[in-house]
């Protein structure tokens, strides 16, 4: 038999159906995307909507994210759900530096994403002040159907970012 | 029953009880501050208000003395409504006497007055901020303290910055002058 004959009889003709054929990148962030794990940083009222949107009603598990990890270590995004006094700056800050990338940010509700009502000398004007934030959800509070909205758009933005090279480039720039 | 515990206050301490006022069935007593502990004590042992309610201050700004520290009494179980209020002034410079002795609760409202109003509270065990964080500068309760807040820094503790008013605040003054003044556009007074 030919070289080429014996290439053809390695094919395995049932594993057709198995096979997809995609970019590192896409599956990555089709992976990623679905799977995101967050920990949720309730502060005040947003975290009841938080839960509310965790529950049997709207259940964030239909996007992936239902596993809420009280470990920062563990988990990929965080929500921050409601208002950050000073007090608690620093400790939010301290909790998302110790998330290990890649990691994403939602300021749920006004208080999280500008300070809200609160423009008062104990509130922090928006926790995009000490870290970044991807996805700002208005509302005071926002009603599960928007956190869910954004958490869409987080997915959204996911999969148009450039997963391998990033961290073929360097994976501290992730 | 609140109107006779004001009576016997006055016949126990007499000149030490400098005004009371009746206000839709709630009892007011302005007392001595140099007595004031001694009158608290008095209305738990003897008048058997066994419950404080609450403690704050007032901050009387421009005014002399600038303090004045509220005290709310109640009475648990008699299944009445028996509400005392005993108030006292003092000076800037003054210290407050704590009641931690006589009610235990006292103790945290004593430490909020304290951070809200820096007003030092002698016999208070524990003097530290409530709500605050230890070293933050300010007592922001204060009325020349500005509602937008000040900047401060505690490297690795906390830090604090000014909020952006719009033009605010928007809060009234109980005055009678017009309304430019009983909306004062801005509260730093430095």
């Amino acid at each position: 038999m030919s070289e080429a004959t014996l290439q053809h009889a390695a094919y395995d003709s049932k594993v057709e159906g198995n096979v997809i054929f995609t970019r590192v990148d896409t599956a990555i962030n089709w992976m990623r995307k679905n799977s995101l794990w967050p920990m949720p940083m309730g502060l005040a009222c947003c975290a009841i909507e938080l839960m509310g949107t965790g529950a049997s009603r709207y259940d964030i598990a239909r996007f992936g994210a239902e596993v809420m990890r009280f470990s920062p270590r563990q988990a990929d995004v965080m929500i921050v759900a409601g208002t950050v006094t000073y007090k608690m700056a620093l400790a939010v800050k301290r909790v998302w530096d110790q998330m290990p990338g890649p990691k994403w940010c939602i300021a749920m509700g006004a208080c999280a994403s500008s300070g809200g009502m609160y423009r008062s000398y104990a509130v922090l004007q928006g926790i995009d002040n000490l870290i970044p934030v991807d996805v700002y959800v208005s509302g005071c509070p926002p009603r599960p159907e928007a956190l869910l909205e954004g958490l869409m758009k987080l997915q959204d933005k996911i999969a148009e970012s450039e997963s391998s090279q990033a961290h073929f480039k360097s994976e501290a720039s992730v | 029953m609140s109107a006779s515990s004001i009576e016997a206050l006055k016949s126990e301490f007499g000149e030490a009880i400098l005004d009371t006022v009746e206000f839709r069935g709630e009892h007011t007593a302005i007392v001595e501050k140099a007595r004031a502990k001694e009158i608290l004590a008095h209305c738990r042992d003897e008048l058997s208000y066994d419950y404080l309610l609450d403690i704050s201050s007032l901050d009387n700004f421009g005014e002399e003395p600038r303090w004045e520290m509220v005290y709310e009494l109640y009475t648990l179980g008699n299944g009445e409504y028996t509400h005392l209020r005993i108030k006292y002034k003092l000076g800037e410079e003054e210290k407050a006497d704590s009641v931690s002795q006589l009610w235990p609760t006292a103790e945290w409202h004593e430490r909020e007055v304290y951070d809200m109003m820096g007003i030092e509270f002698e016999g208070l065990a524990d003097h530290r901020r409530i709500l605050m964080w230890e070293g933050f500068p300010y007592f922001p309760l204060r009325k020349d303290f500005p509602l937008a807040g000040r900047p401060s820094e505690m490297p690795d503790v906390a830090f604090s910055d000014r909020a952006p008013l719009a033009g605010g605040p928007f809060v009234t003054s109980p005055t009678s002058d017009s309304t430019v003044h009983r909306e004062p556009r801005s509260r730093e007074m430095d």
